[in-house]
């Protein structure tokens, strides 16, 4: 029987996980003006990158090379680190639109791999025998899960903290700079080829640590994980809380997610049962009502950027939307 | 292998013809529309609409054109697929596209798409079902060309491969020789100086998704004579056709063309190489070979 | 400039401020006026608006504020699909071709409407060079081919006006010569022109009056001749007199 607190800790720890993942997307188009049409590939990268590192050895597939918890986690960012900066030094230099397909058919052929290579993280049955870290101290009850959103929104802290500093930063600083007038920027000898690969790198490894933590709380990752829906449902999150917005980010994730799982939960509860084959298409209904909805009428999202104080003297934001 | 081919050049019927579409609309509009492959769907269900509608009122032309498994219903329900599709085009350029355009926003258009797409994929399968569907009950028996190597072509193979070229034959004329084409392809090449030359861009994007809603229509039907009509069918030739439309360069109607016979082909040999299982990401490797080695395509021109 | 004996006016553009951002408007508070059957010439030094003068009247660039008038009817906010429907046809300075279709298809669209086929021969009639590569696609076209088609696109809608941007720019000597020559011989058949041209020398041939921006205001205007020995021409251009606007 699962309690509403308990549930409520579940969803919070999967929003907050997600949340990570929407506040790598702001920095790649938010910050940097990329469109990343394959977030699920580094989320994904992350996930099986941990698993992978830090599971027990399995039949028929890699991996199992059972690393200390904090090993495999910074294994699957480095994965994602890897993929993002060979997608990166292909495709970054694209027009926005090659861009987006570029990178949607990363996403794709990632998954596909991952669904065929069964030999490589075990098709399309995924990836499990991995334990979850200090599993065997704490047991698998409230008490492992609350302790486990508390870290898990340490981490969210620590990641947006470290954006806004890096938005702040000289670093963010050029970031904008080549944005509004890439030709200026680099007449200043900075190359913004190699500063996009930095903020699209970046972005990436903080996509990849959630789709680790992601990983690590479900103990099992499959391609059902990596889908494009993936994709659409944290640029929705991004749209729906404010581009360019980290706090509207965070925010844009747990509304998101809330109407998602609430609404899987309303379907499943009151629909019929012949219906209950339907719940999935009627969400995607939703949220792809959601995103042209946000896009017509409040483009700038929920929490613009003008309303965000700035930090005074070390950052002065241009207004971004999407 | 030889089968392969023949499959791939099948395979570039359809994907030429939603790829013509979708390189006008990518090329005037300047976005990369996600949507553009769900027209395909919304075109081969329409089409299994009007074809038990077309079969329950005018038995007559329930009859099959042996060998083929086609029907004059089928065929009568194309055309009207053709325009209901073009007609859903121009709706969600109305309703949604639009707007966004003529807001400024051009990259919020590719967003959009997304969300139009997620919109469209699902809502067919809840208004018809989640399972596969054909338009015949019958079973096209497949004609044996060679035993040795085995090579097998089924009729309705042959007919979509000749429909398609038919249908971008009439197209070619049409930009050729028809002074509405020129004022498309003035359009596609300087909007600016075709408005002076008398051209109203509004009624030119009007008839860009009239013109690619009936393609995609005409996609979509084939692909479901040849395969089966899914809800998901859309999702699926996503990459395909944006693959083709890239390898024959953004704008160019001929690139199109080649291009979707090129991705056809290469998909399809690929299986002599690949398992099956990884054939979705060939249109993806082939993307970038492009974008690394000639990124404006066979025929394209940057457009800035 | 009330000079009774002067012909009437076809086009007249009064207080025009124009630009393609709002708050930086590119000509502020111009008056132009284009007698009829005449060649009025913009000259100026570079930035001066010229350019963007003419694309005002076409409907190219927003008019913030003032008037155009062409023939008595207001067309201060043309939809720029509209202008050839009022007898005003354009050849820009740049991109005045479609370079993927053949010379006949360019010609064919610039003629639409009603006795188009006339038309169409009619310029096939007046130019054997062009008559020759129709079915030459314009990209494979030389410069100055381009330029006559530009210009042939332009007399193929039959029109009571023509606006030029810098028509000689890129030419050589002797193809800019025969620009000159076609434009006075286009007034002679009825055409009025607004043209704007970089040469001085050349303006100052080809003009009946001469309409001097500079910093997108009116500077000095008067007929060629006169102004042909007048100093404050040179004067403009190197940077030294400008009448300041109030």
């Amino acid at each position: 029987m699962i309690g509403v607190v308990s549930y409520l800790v579940f969803f919070a720890t999967v929003a907050a996980i997600l949340a990570i993942a929407v506040l790598g997307l702001n920095l790649h188009w938010g910050n940097t003006g990329l469109f990343n049409g394959g977030v699920a590939a580094f989320f994904g990268a992350g996930a099986y990158g941990t698993l992978l590192l830090g599971g027990t050895p399995q039949d028929g597939h890699l991996g199992g090379f059972g690393l200390a918890y904090p090993a495999a986690l910074l294994g699957g960012m480095a994965a994602a680190a890897v993929m993002a900066w060979l997608v990166g030094v292909l495709t970054l230099r694209l027009r926005h639109d090659y861009l987006a397909i570029a990178t949607f058919g990363v996403a794709v052929a990632f998954e596909t791999l991952m669904r065929n290579a069964e030999w490589l993280a075990g098709g399309a049955k995924g990836v499990r025998g991995f334990e979850r870290p200090l599993r065997d101290a704490l047991g698998d009850g409230f008490l492992y899960n609350l302790l486990f959103l508390v870290a898990v929104l340490v981490v969210l802290v620590a990641v947006y903290l470290f954006l806004e500093r890096l938005i702040g930063s000289p670093f963010g600083r050029l970031l904008r700079a080549i944005r509004e007038d890439e030709t200026a920027a680099r007449s200043l000898g900075k190359t913004p080829a190699q500063v996009r690969l930095t903020a699209f790198v970046t972005g990436a490894v903080i996509m990849g640590l959630a789709g680790g933590l992601y990983g690590t709380f479900y103990a099992f990752v499959s391609p059902q994980d990596i889908l494009p829906t993936l994709t659409f449902q944290i640029w929705a999150m991004l749209i729906v809380g404010g581009a360019g917005n980290n706090r509207g980010a965070i925010l844009g994730a747990f509304l998101i997610w809330g109407a998602w799982t609430a609404s899987g939960w309303a379907l499943s509860r009151f629909a019929p049962v012949e219906a209950q084959l339907y719940t999935g298409s009627v969400q995607f209904v939703l949220i792809g009502l959601v995103i042209v909805g946000m896009l017509l009428w409040r483009p700038e999202g929920l929490l613009p950027e003008r309303l965000v104080v700035s930090q005074s003297g070390s950052s002065s934001r241009t207004q971004e939307g999407v | 292998m030889i089968q392969n081919l023949l499959d791939g050049v099948l395979t570039g019927s359809f994907l030429s013809l939603g790829a013509i579409g979708l390189t006008l609309v990518m090329h005037i509009l300047r976005f990369a529309n996600f949507s553009h492959a769900e027209l395909l769907s919304i075109g081969a269900y329409a089409a299994l609409v009007f074809d038990r509608l077309f079969e329950a009122l005018l038995p007559v032309f329930a009859a099959a054109f042996a060998p083929l498994t086609l029907t004059g219903a089928l065929v009568l329900a194309l055309l009207v697929s053709m325009v209901a599709t073009g007609a859903s085009a121009v709706l969600i350029d109305i309703l949604v596209f639009r707007r966004i355009r003529e807001n400024g926003r051009e990259l919020s258009m590719v967003f959009a798409s997304f969300g139009m797409a997620l919109v469209v994929r699902n809502l067919i399968g809840l208004v018809f079902g989640l399972h596969s569907q054909l338009y015949s009950p019958d079973i096209a028996f497949a004609t044996v060309l060679s035993f040795d190597p085995l090579i097998l072509v089924k009729p309705d193979q042959l007919f979509v491969f000749v429909a398609a070229l038919a249908i971008m034959a009439v197209l070619h004329l049409v930009l050729t020789r028809t002074t509405f084409g020129f004022a498309l392809r003035a359009v596609a090449e300087n909007p600016a100086l075709a408005q002076a030359n008398g051209v109203n861009l509004r009624a030119m994007i009007t008839a860009v998704w009239l013109i690619a809603g009936a393609l995609a229509a005409a996609a979509g039907v084939f692909y479901g004579l040849s395969h089966q009509i899914t809800p998901v069918m859309g999702r699926d030739l996503v990459l395909p056709i944006f693959a083709a439309t890239i390898v024959g360069g953004i704008g160019s109607v001929n690139g199109a063309l080649l291009g979707g016979f090129i991705v056809g082909i290469a998909t399809n040999l690929s299986l002599v190489i690949l398992p099956a299982g990884y054939t979705p990401a060939v249109p993806f490797l082939m993307i970038l070979a492009v974008l690394l080695v000639r990124p404006n395509g066979l025929f394209g021109e940057a457009r800035e | 400039m009330s000079d009774p004996t002067a012909p009437e006016a076809i086009l007249e553009a009064h207080g025009v401020t124009a630009g393609y951002v709002r708050d930086l408007p590119v000509l502020h508070d111009v008056s132009v006026r284009v007698a009829r059957q005449r060649v009025t010439v913009l000259i100026g030094p570079n930035g001066a608006g010229k350019s963007t003068l003419i694309k005002a009247v076409a409907g190219q660039v927003t008019v913030f504020a003032g008037t155009v008038t062409h023939e008595g009817t207001d067309l201060t906010r043309l939809r720029p699909d509209r202008l050839a429907a009022h007898g005003i046809a354009i050849v820009p300075q740049t991109d005045n071709v479609f370079r993927n279709l053949t010379v006949r298809q360019n010609l064919a669209l610039a003629s639409r409407g009603t006795g188009a086929a006339a038309r169409l021969a009619a310029v096939f009639d007046r130019s054997p060079v062009l008559a020759d590569k129709r079915h030459t696609k314009a990209g494979a076209l030389s410069g100055g081919q381009r330029q006559v088609l530009a210009v042939a696109m332009a007399l193929a809608k039959a029109p009571r006006l023509i606006l030029m941007d810098e028509p000689s720019a890129g030419l050589s000597p002797k193809a800019a010569a025969e620009v000159l020559a076609m434009v006075r011989r286009l007034t002679a058949e009825g055409v009025s022109i607004l043209l704007v041209e970089q040469n001085v020398k050349l303006a100052l041939q080809m003009a009946d009056h001469v309409y001097i921006l500079a910093e997108g205001r009116n500077q000095v205007d008067g007929p060629a001749a006169a102004l042909r020995g007048d100093r404050i021409v040179a004067d403009i251009y190197l940077g030294g007199k400008r009448i300041a606007a109030a």
